[in-house]
């Protein structure tokens, strides 16, 4: 079974790429954006079937290697 | 003294390590990332590089090597581990210091001589050095240290900081801090002080022809405490 789980920068840590980002597509004219933060996405295929079980399993992941909990938050966003 | 350095698959700063470790003394064995056991050593060496390519978060993958948890379970038994640049992203992901290093504050990679003051001389990395402000080499691209309000309360509670970007008269104003880390810090002891990790290279200051001799100083200083 497939599960996504996605990463955020908690609110307080800089993210200057970012910033970047942000900058850059001011640039290009898109005005209207307040901020932007930079985060990963992972899309996991489990051999777990049980949905339940299958989102334990990643959010175990996330805990161990996958979030460094200091700086990052982490969400699992959808199970299929 | 016995050393060890560990390589992981991308580490670049090895070698360097080995030969300063040697030069200065120390009967040092590298040691290889797949390996269950360390040997027996007076002090364990992360060095400097891109283990893993700089995959997920540098040192992430590093972090859980095998290898690793000989070296948790040696650095929790109270052996010396130092962890250099690369090192120390690997030693802030195992928890053994705490803390992170991001991205450094303007996206640069930051290759350059800088100026650290020690500021923490109760332990055995730097009792008895004789000078307070050392001339090393930074190159990286991540080594912003940031760290959560309390594991900072908890750092100057337990007076965890190793060395601060400074100037060469040892100024620790924002503007000698060169990748935007927290108060400058430029490297952190565990709380019992026999591990510590820092982003500068002082493996690349022990030649005076090449570069400089505050490594020299550093390393001819540590092996003396060991003693």
């Amino acid at each position: 079974m497939k599960v996504s789980a996605v990463i955020t920068l908690k609110k307080d840590v800089l993210d200057p790429q970012g910033k970047v980002i942000h900058q850059t597509l001011d640039g290009m004219g898109f005005k209207d954006v307040n901020e932007i933060r930079q985060g990963k996405y992972f899309e996991i295929d489990v051999k777990e079937n049980d949905p339940h079980k299958a989102k334990e399993i990643v959010e175990e992941m996330c805990k161990k290697l996958l979030a460094n909990l200091v700086i990052e938050n982490y969400k699992i966003i959808e199970t299929q | 003294m016995k050393s060890s350095v560990i390589t992981f698959p991308g580490s670049n700063c090895d070698r360097d390590m080995d030969v300063a470790l040697s030069k200065f003394g120390f009967k040092n064995k590298m040691v290889w990332h797949d390996d269950n056991e360390l040997p027996k050593s007076d002090l364990v060496v992360l060095p400097g590089g891109f283990s893993y390519g700089d995959y997920l978060r540098c040192g992430s993958m590093a972090s859980k090597s095998k290898i690793m948890q000989s070296v948790i379970n040696f650095a929790k038994s109270g052996g010396l581990v130092m962890g250099i640049c690369n090192g120390f992203q690997i030693l802030v992901e195992t928890g053994l210091v705490p803390g992170v290093l991001l991205r450094n504050k303007y996206l640069e990679f930051i290759c350059k001589n800088v100026y650290v003051k020690v500021v923490n001389k109760q332990n055995p990395y730097f009792k008895n050095l004789d000078k307070d402000i050392l001339e090393l080499h930074i190159a990286h691209n991540e080594g912003n240290y940031f760290c959560t309000d309390d594991q900072l309360k908890e750092i100057n509670e337990n007076n965890q900081i190793a060395i601060y970007y400074c100037d060469e008269k040892g100024h620790t104003e924002e503007q000698h801090n060169p990748n935007g880390s927290l108060k400058n810090i430029a490297g952190i002891f565990n709380k019992e002080k026999n591990v510590l990790g820092m982003m500068p290279h002082p493996e690349r200051m022990i030649d005076q022809s090449l570069s400089g001799e505050d490594g020299s100083i550093f390393f001819k200083n540590l092996i003396n405490n060991l003693k």
